[in-house]
């Protein structure tokens, strides 16, 4: 990938740096920062604890007072980490892009879970087999991770189903899937939120004891497909951590 | 079987520095609130600063000691005692066997913390032995510390030359905490990048005001009650945020995102706390009253690495009165 998007570098906190390619939800810099966030993974910066991607941006934590051991001593942390994020955007992050994998997603879109579909197709003008189609009738892409273990922000949903979000967070149960805005995504925990919810899935999206404990990665593709409340049950006893996921074939 | 939990706390959690190198999974990496306390107490005992501690809110547990243990105790000031009698903050004290720990008054701060010499006996998760109660995984069953939870330690050690039959003997040597009696803190803030999303007069009067820290403040994080506003059309598509990070509502309130923050956040991000500073912020509770002052990124890292420098000052100071002791 030709390193040619301009992109900017401030601090989070006193311990850490984004390197930000500006405010936008852009597949292709979305997979820039994914690259990035690679390539740092495979090549850590001295002091480096970690590096996290979001949308458009890639973050960069480090453990100052064990850096400040290993750089000149009239050096200052944060402009050594400047000089340092600055040599590192020199590279071309050719091949460094997650391969993504192709994640089929149950989901049963029935009334006992889908709380807010009804609302939707008011909003919208659709029936509720219309949300449900235009839902399971394209791709996504898994943006980022985050919120909470396992969160997944995807996008981008048709824009005849694009709604804004609940004015206050409810209480969501986990598998719950929800559209804010552009964006769709599955509450992995029990948590409050603020996503109108569409439907569940059977499958565990997260699980702490896997050595990989989240279903999906950033730059995975995800399709969703429609279930019945029988079939939503038998999945839920007999294989919660069922995967259907073809590698690498988008 | 060595640390018994005999009746439960509000809120009692096993904490270590927190969890790295999974936020890319939106793992937060938790951890104690109050690092530098949680780091104190465990030098006090002679461990690594990175032992695993108990993080205790008030009321907090009773707990009985099963065997012969070597403890420290500091933080929030909730009254400890041994049987019955008091024991002092910042300062390590050997316990007989069958001895209780309890916490009997409120005095002040919001989080207190228990470093255990014989060293909690738990699995780690994810790298860490931190407590992440909403993955219920890390700590003590990925839960808060229940009624009749039984802990074992690592090890075991004999201090009955020390005891002598006592239920207590407090050791010769302290930490010693300047717990600044200013009725009000001053937090030192750098601006963070959408600073400039804040008006003109939001962005002085941010140094003027006091922030009163509002009824919604807990491990994830303190909203607080303010009149700050921001410019118009100014969403943000998700980005990244930490322990300290200060963002605006579109209410006009702030919120400072603590130890249990999450990963990303989409509200303007407009300024960050010194690190060093987060220890004074999490000894805060609702109602308390603080002010920010303006630092930059050159100082918040200076005042940082002096944290750092002096706690390395006190872990050799402490080893070496520890070997004094024991020889």
């Amino acid at each position: 990938m030709e390193n040619s998007a301009s992109y900017k570098i401030y601090f989070v906190n006193d311990s850490a740096a984004a390197i930000d390619f500006g405010n936008v939800i852009d597949k292709d810099i979305n997979a820039k920062a994914i690259a990035l966030f690679n390539y740092l993974t495979q090549h850590p910066i001295e002091g480096m604890i970690e590096a996290i991607p979001a949308y458009s941006s890639v973050s960069v934590h480090f453990d100052i007072p064990a850096l400040r051991k290993r750089i000149p001593s009239h050096k200052k942390a944060y402009e050594w980490i400047q000089n340092k994020l600055n040599q590192v955007m020199l590279n071309e992050f050719t091949g460094l892009e997650t391969i993504p994998d192709l994640v089929r997603i149950p989901v049963c879109y029935d009334d006992e879970f889908a709380i807010d579909l009804p609302w939707i197709a008011a909003q919208k003008n659709l029936t509720r087999e219309e949300v449900v189609h235009l839902h399971t009738s394209r791709q996504y892409r898994v943006y980022m991770l985050g919120f909470l273990p396992g969160f997944s922000y995807m996008g981008e949903v048709d824009e005849k189903i694009i709604v804004r979000r609940k004015p206050e967070p409810q209480q969501i149960l986990a598998g719950s899937v929800g559209i804010a805005g552009k964006q769709t995504g599955i509450y992995p925990l029990n948590s409050p939120g603020g996503w109108q919810i569409i439907g569940r899935t059977p499958l565990k999206m997260f699980n702490k004891d896997n050595i990989e404990p989240c279903l999906l990665k950033a730059g995975d593709a995800v399709e969703f497909y429609s279930i019945t409340s029988e079939e939503f049950d038998y999945i839920q006893k007999n294989s919660p951590l069922l995967q259907e996921r073809v590698r690498g074939e988008v | 079987m060595s640390l018994k939990i005999i009746k439960a706390g509000v809120l009692d959690t096993i904490q270590d520095p927190g969890r790295y190198g999974f936020q890319y999974l939106g793992i937060n990496p938790g951890g104690a609130m109050d690092r530098f306390a949680a780091q104190v107490v465990n030098i006090l005992t002679g461990n690594e600063s990175s032992e695993p501690v108990i993080e205790l809110h008030f009321p907090s547990s009773i707990f009985l000691f099963e065997q012969e243990t070597m403890i420290a105790v500091g933080g929030a000031d909730f009254s400890a005692t041994i049987d019955g009698e008091d024991i002092p903050l910042w300062q390590p004290v050997i316990i007989a066997k069958n001895s209780i720990l309890q916490f009997e008054k409120w005095k002040k701060g919001a989080r207190c913390y228990l470093a255990i010499k014989e060293k909690l006996d738990i699995p780690k998760w994810l790298g860490s032995y931190s407590t992440n109660v909403k993955a219920a995984s890390g700590g003590f069953n990925g839960r808060a510390l229940q009624k009749n939870d039984t802990i074992s330690f690592k090890e075991k050690n004999d201090y009955k030359c020390f005891l002598r039959d006592k239920d207590f003997v407090i050791l010769p040597w302290k930490a010693d905490i300047l717990w600044k009696e200013t009725p009000i803190d001053r937090i030192a803030i750098v601006p963070g990048n959408e600073w400039e999303l804040l008006t003109k007069e939001s962005r002085k009067k941010i140094f003027k005001d006091f922030f009163v820290i509002g009824s919604l403040a807990d491990r994830m994080g303190y909203r607080l009650q303010g009149t700050l506003t921001a410019k118009p059309n100014c969403e943000l598509v998700s980005s990244i945020v930490s322990f300290g990070t200060i963002q605006l509502l579109p209410n006009g309130e702030l919120i400072i995102l603590m130890a249990d923050h999450q990963t990303a956040g989409g509200y303007p991000r407009i300024a960050y706390v010194a690190s060093a500073h987060l220890p004074l912020l999490a000894q805060k509770q609702p109602g308390d009253k603080i002010q920010f002052r303006f630092t930059d990124q050159e100082h918040a890292e200076e005042l940082l690495f002096l944290q750092h420098q002096h706690l390395l000052q006190l872990q050799n100071a402490c080893k070496f009165r520890l070997e004094e002791f024991f020889q």
